[in-house]
């Protein structure tokens, strides 16, 4: 990995849910602002699928802009100059957390020995982290989609150490349609000859149209019907009419091959079988009898839920669960149903309502934890 | 349902019924301006439920706890006992089965507070006798075909619910003009052919009678 990230080696081993125990345990992660000298002012940040630590910042391996550049800054909503910002890699990613491309104590990348991971290990990592940097308790933990299923697994396995939480656009459980999709997308990979039984790095392949597929399937799932409508429609990309051939004809086919071959330049084919897989085992009732309100009752911060009107992906009927679930258990809940077109990426992008909501829920948390 | 009045004779009443820290649960709560009141005035620790999405994302926006539900569907997820106080503001008469709200409040909090506009206030009655049309007046501003209200009902009636869902009057106050009286021990006929509006505050008495 490149040494513009910033890494913490933990020679501790990392129980997983699988039974195995990971060891030596490496964590990409950035900070921004100052932790305060009673160490309350602590947010941690979830990032999604295909996210990585780089929430505010330029992300120095891709060049990109970073993914909350418009929520996460000095005077921003998530205010650097108030808050200590954390966000690390995931558990399995690879933007320098351990994951299957990271090298194993053989010195080879691991590869399919890599162990199979949940949402609840990547917790464990992020826990392990949070302990190294001192913090016993968390002001806010805040997630979109796959983030927000790390924030709901923090209040349920570590109630005591999170004084509000936040899922955003996000699921209690990962749904038939979720799961589908998401082998899709595994099957295109594993599809792809140059993945090599998953052993690409030590071939010297890399499964490029599989993983490009795989991203082409899931970039549909993140659009709305009516957004791709407004964006595309039918049109035809750089010719008049339809060429009676394969060639990307349409302004969507185009786009999506673009977005499909943008993606293999930054993620790794096996990360995202592994993320997929720890996102489709994620059911958080099912370590509470299937009781979901009893994964909640030990919490006794704020939260807020908010989803997006024309998400598909995790629809708000996913997000009311969660906030029934809550109202069951005493929390004190709000939930927040944004009106928008644009689907389940609008998380990640300007939804002034989305913004007004977090501005009020962090300002009310901080009112009570006495920030 | 609530609206954005800032200075409601009905929140006055509620404000002064709920005592200091009490934990509020307000159904129906609008766009938040009474929880924010009775935050503020009362040091409660109050949640809200709205039907409007509009309504909640107002509440959320300025730091409270409320989310979408209907009054008639979602009461049934609280815990019993989870609040000291149960607020009903000028909602009831929305509902689609009143009775089953009142039994749900009386479930959740060991107290109600309940504002509804009267159908037996005189004017009403002398618009409905008079004109033998259903009645506009300012307590009731849309027409029978665009008003939300579903089940009107004078202070009588009410009275007769509240005891029936296992309530004991504690308190009914008349609001006409705006204006509130002096609070009364129990519902009277002067009362019911005199107060547009009334908040009555009920308190659990013993289970409800059917």
């Amino acid at each position: 990995m490149t040494s513009a990230l910033q890494i913490l080696r933990l020679d501790i081993g990392l129980p997983l849910d699988s039974g195995a125990i990971f060891s030596p345990l490496e964590i990409g992660y950035e900070t921004w602002g100052e932790l305060n000298a009673a160490k309350s002012n602590a947010v941690l940040i979830c990032h999604a699928l295909t996210g990585d630590q780089f929430v505010a910042g330029p992300n120095p391996v891709t060049g990109q802009p970073a993914w909350w550049a418009n929520l996460v800054g000095p005077g921003q909503i998530i205010d650097t100059n108030r808050y200590f910002v954390i966000c690390s890699n995931v558990l399995g990613g690879c933007m320098g957390t351990s994951g299957p491309a990271s090298l194993g104590p053989d010195g080879q990348p691991y590869g399919l020995s890599f162990p199979v991971i949940t949402i609840a290990d990547m917790v464990r990592a992020q826990a392990a982290l949070i302990d190294h940097l001192g913090i016993e308790r968390l002001f806010a933990v805040i997630g979109g989609s796959m983030g927000g299923m790390q924030v709901l697994e923090w209040i349920a396995s570590r109630p005591d150490r999170v004084g509000a939480a936040m899922p955003i656009a996000s699921a209690a459980r990962h749904s038939a349609q979720n799961i589908a999709f998401h082998e899709v997308g595994r099957q295109a990979v594993m599809a792809d000859p140059d993945w090599q039984g998953g052993a690409y790095q030590i071939k010297g392949t890399k499964p490029v149209k599989g993983l490009s597929v795989a991203r082409m399937a899931a970039h549909i799932t993140y659009l709305s019907d009516a957004a791709l409508h407004r964006k595309f429609g039918r049109r035809l990309q750089d010719r008049n009419e339809v060429a009676f051939g394969f060639d990307a004809d349409f302004q969507i086919e185009s786009y999506l091959r673009y977005q499909g071959s943008r993606f293999v330049d930054r993620f790794d084919a096996n990360s995202y079988l592994y993320i997929t897989r720890a996102m489709d085992y994620f059911d958080l009732a099912a370590g509470f009898n299937g009781r979901l309100s009893d994964a909640f009752t030990a919490f006794k911060g704020r939260a807020c839920v908010v989803s997006f009107s024309s998400d598909w992906h995790y629809p708000p009927a996913d997000s009311r669960h969660i906030t029934r679930a809550m109202i069951g258990a005493g929390v004190e809940v709000s939930a927040f149903e944004v009106e928008t077109d644009k689907g389940h990426d609008a998380f990640l992008l300007d939804e002034p309502q989305f913004h007004e909501a977090m501005a009020g829920f962090l300002a009310a948390s901080a009112a009570d934890q006495g920030l | 349902m609530s609206n954005a009045a800032s200075t409601r004779a009905d929140h006055e009443i509620i404000i002064n019924a709920v005592p200091q820290g009490a934990r509020v649960l307000d159904v129906g709560c609008g766009d938040g301006v009474l929880l924010k009141r009775l935050k503020q005035e009362r040091n409660a620790i109050v949640r809200g439920m709205e039907l409007s999405q509009a309504g909640v994302n107002a509440c959320v926006a300025k730091g409270l706890s409320v989310v979408q539900g209907d009054a008639d569907l979602d009461l049934a997820l609280y815990p019993d006992d989870s609040f000291d106080i149960v607020v009903l503001s000028r909602t009831i008469q929305a509902t689609r089965k009143p009775e089953m709200v009142l039994k749900q409040m009386h479930r959740i909090g060991a107290k109600a507070v309940v504002s509804l506009p009267n159908f037996g206030f005189w004017q009403v009655r002398l618009s409905l006798l008079l004109n033998g049309r259903m009645p506009v007046t300012q307590g009731l501003p849309d027409s029978w075909h665009e008003t939300e209200n579903l089940h009107l009902c004078t202070l009588l009636d009410f009275d007769d619910l509240a005891k029936q869902s296992g309530f004991d009057l504690e308190s009914v106050t008349r609001i006409a003009a705006g204006k509130a009286s002096a609070p009364s021990r129990a519902t009277s006929n002067v009362l019911n052919w005199f107060s547009e509006e009334a908040v009555f505050v009920l308190k659990r008495a013993g289970m409800p009678t059917r």
